[in-house]
């Protein structure tokens, strides 16, 4: 079982996000992460959903996805050919005598400091998967308070756009 | 007035028109408080639709149901709020599971209450999400005409299913501007039916020398009967089908061999087992019809032909595939397709037919393979056969002689006990001219007698063969097979007289207990031109065989009580 992730486009209105979860939940389908937005057109949202599944799953899972009326288009995100970022926002525990030291680990990170206070602070950061696994690691020492994840989004490198995919792609 | 035909209605007004635009001519359905407005503009539109008020509104869903199947039109039910609509859900899920065109109206508190646990309100998109292709609220009067065509043409299109729409009861007296609109043709899905596919599928049949064809639902609503036959006549290939596809091709031709699947017949296991080709029409591989999945066509290479993609390799793994509607795929592979000859398969099919035909213990006591069989003889393809679920259900899948698409009315995916005789109503009322028998087992009877009293109302003379065995048949045979005996609450006491709850109602009761008297009962019913119950008295030993227990391949079917002992285990 591989993580695939799956760039959704739906229509913008009440319930559908309720459909496509309840659809997920109802066939057993895992989801790791959702993130959902409007897209260029307010009519339409789209949706990234990161499933874990084998690929007979997930070939069900494109197709029904594209049954349910309000999707409009499905597509399989590769990792390669795709820009994937999960925004996390981190609280930490800082004090005086190891800000300093956080701070370089954000620095390093590309993370912005976004609140100070007498015991923590607030770390900003948008990445990959494995950027944030290892940003996180590297704060856990000295004490993560919370941290509150986007979940992942991403959009395909290129030219290419989501409307020129066509609605089947095994044919 | 500015706009030229441009009206300013109220909703219940456009609902009306909308309906009218589609083609409905009949509705079934139950009134309530949020309904009011919608039933005032039925009551001023008496003369154009036809609402047909059922004792229950589950029994107006079935209705709607089995009106759709035995017309192929959609079905129209309409509900109140609250505990209106979900008294349909039943209904909806039963039409869901079998692909049936079917349109729910519920009504709905007023915008403003939406949310607040009003009185008689409940969230019914939520509730019927997964039971319907796709469902709607209405919250701008202005949305409601496009929202209602819309919802016609999505039960319609591809694959059919039911659709809901929800409708506050302020959206039914705000009034918006309504233009009438023809409602959009729908097209027969071809847009991925390449040439290619149509080459690889006529290479893969003219190399195959033991093809069977696997017939579903799929060939009854794509209406491709026509193409299906000269397909079978073309390739000589023994036809089997699934429960949803009996009647798609004639039971009479002798390249039928049955139903397939759990309690279909040993030649369709045996041919499954064997054939090395399966030609997969508008199927979609239920449980009931694969058995054991790792043994299901071990040496077949499988083609599936399908309208819905969704379906394909969803249960089994396939190597050729065409989505697509299942008419157009077959003219197309017609046009082009060459006469072949199977003669030693055909040999081998023949022989499994003589060898294994479908067989019950004929002796003194009153048999319900029998009845089934002399309901057929004496209706013969001119009437229209509702069922309900479990052993009777089966029976008449075997017994009854299927040539007609459209004859057999049965709940296939849900198994709804219950259904048979609100969708005989809608049936009757669909098809006026025609005789509509509900062939029904006492326990499901039971559950929707009540609408006898619709039947009696709109004096729809449907004709009820209650296989009463005093049991829930179908689950007391597992107990007896797999649990030991074990009746756990299976025997249905009836103390109850069916014969004068018949006449309680206002229909005719009618006693049937010995073999000598079939004949002149069920001649008696047809003549009465009343509904009639016809209470058969059989024995509840009678299992249904063949049978192929659960968990084990189709070809470990049992074809008698002998080879009972299957070492099942509860649980596996």
């Amino acid at each position: 079982m591989k993580k695939h992730v799956l760039s959704v486009l739906v229509e913008n209105n009440a319930g559908v996000l309720s459909r496509i979860a309840g659809l997920f939940s109802r066939r057993g389908y895992n989801i790791n992460s959702l993130s959902v937005g409007e897209s260029l057109d307010p009519g339409i949202s789209r949706m990234t959903i990161v499933v874990k599944a084998d690929d007979a799953i997930l070939d069900q899972i494109k197709k029904q996805l594209n049954k349910q009326v309000s999707v409009l288009k499905v597509i399989d995100l590769k990792f390669n050919e795709s820009i994937i970022r999960n925004l996390v926002l981190i609280k930490i525990t800082a004090t005086e005598k190891n800000r300093p030291y956080i701070i370089e680990i954000a620095d390093i990170f590309k993370a912005k400091i976004m609140d100070v206070a007498s015991k923590s602070l607030i770390i900003e950061v948008t990445g990959s998967e494995n950027k944030i696994k290892a940003l996180i690691a590297l704060l856990k020492p000295y004490g993560i308070k919370e941290l509150v994840q986007t979940g992942v989004t991403a959009l395909e490198r290129g030219n290419i756009d989501i409307d020129t995919h066509k609605k089947y792609d095994d044919n | 007035m500015k706009g030229g035909n441009k009206l300013q209605i109220t909703g219940g007004k456009i609902l009306i028109k909308c309906l009218l635009e589609q083609g409905v001519d009949t509705v079934f359905g139950f009134p309530g408080g949020t309904v009011l407005n919608i039933y005032d503009e039925l009551y001023h539109h008496k003369t154009k639709i036809k609402h047909i008020l059922t004792s229950h509104e589950q029994g107006a869903a079935h209705a709607a149901d089995g009106y759709a199947r035995s017309t192929g039109k959609v079905g129209v039910c309409i509900a109140t709020s609250g505990p209106g609509a979900t008294n349909l859900v039943t209904g909806i899920a039963t039409a869901y599971m079998d692909s049936v065109p079917l349109i729910a109206i519920t009504g709905n508190v007023p915008v403003s209450l939406l949310g607040k646990d009003s009185f008689q309100e409940i969230d019914i998109m939520g509730v019927t999400m997964p039971i319907t292709k796709h469902n709607f609220i209405v919250k701008d009067v202005k949305d409601l005409a496009a929202t209602i065509r819309k919802a016609f043409y999505l039960a319609q299109e591809g694959r059919p299913g039911p659709v809901l729409i929800d409708i506050p009861k302020d959206i039914t007296i705000k009034k918006a501007d309504y233009k009438a609109q023809k409602p959009k043709k729908i097209t027969k899905m071809t847009e991925y039916i390449t040439d290619k596919d149509i080459e690889k599928t006529l290479q893969m049949i003219e190399t195959s020398q033991k093809p069977l064809i696997y017939a579903g639902g799929g060939i009854i609503w794509g209406e491709a009967e026509k193409e299906l036959a000269q397909f079978v006549q073309t390739i000589q290939s023994p036809v089997c089908c699934s429960l949803m596809g009996i009647s798609g091709f004639p039971a009479d031709d002798p390249l039928y061999i049955g139903m397939v699947g759990m309690h279909g017949t040993k030649t369709a296991s045996l041919a499954t087992t064997h054939c090395d080709l399966m030609i997969v029409l508008g199927a979609r591989f239920s449980d009931r019809v694969v058995g054991k999945l790792e043994q299901f066509a071990p040496g077949a290479k499988i083609l599936h032909v399908d309208i819905d993609a969704a379906e394909i390799n969803k249960n089994v793994q396939t190597h050729h595939h065409i989505i697509g509607d299942v008419k157009e795929v077959l003219k197309k592979i017609n046009h082009k397709l060459k006469k072949q000859t199977h003669k030693k398969w055909l040999e081998q099919i023949k022989g499994w037919k003589t060898k294994y035909p479908l067989v019950y213990k004929k002796d003194k006591k009153l048999k319900p393979q029998y009845i089934i069989e002399k309901v057929y003889e004496l209706t013969k393809n001119k009437a229209i056969v509702t069922t309900e679920v479990g052993q009777h259900q089966m029976w008449a899948a075997q017994y009854y002689s299927w040539n007609k698409a459209r004859t057999f009315i049965s709940s296939g995916g849900l198994g709804t006990m219950g259904f048979g005789l609100g969708a005989a109503i809608g049936t009757q009322v669909g098809n006026p001219k025609k005789r509509v028998l509900n062939i029904a087992g006492d326990g499901s009877f039971r559950m929707n007698c009540h609408e006898l009293a619709t039947a009696v109302e709109y004096e729809l003379p449907v004709i009820i063969v209650l296989i009463n065995n005093s049991a829930l048949g179908m689950v007391r045979q597992w107990q007896n097979l797999f649990y030991d005996s074990r009746f756990s609450h299976t025997h249905l006491d009836h103390k109850t007289d069916f014969c004068k709850l018949a006449e309680a109602y206002g229909a005719v009761g009618l006693k049937l207990d010995k073999t000598e008297d079939v004949e002149k009962v069920i001649k008696k019913a047809l003549a009465l031109k009343r509904p009639v119950v016809i209470d058969c008295k059989i024995e509840r030993e009678e299992n249904v065989y063949p049978m192929v227990p659960p968990g084990k391949a189709l070809q470990d079917i049992i074809i008698a009580n002998e080879e009972c002992d299957t070492g099942f285990q509860p649980g596996d």
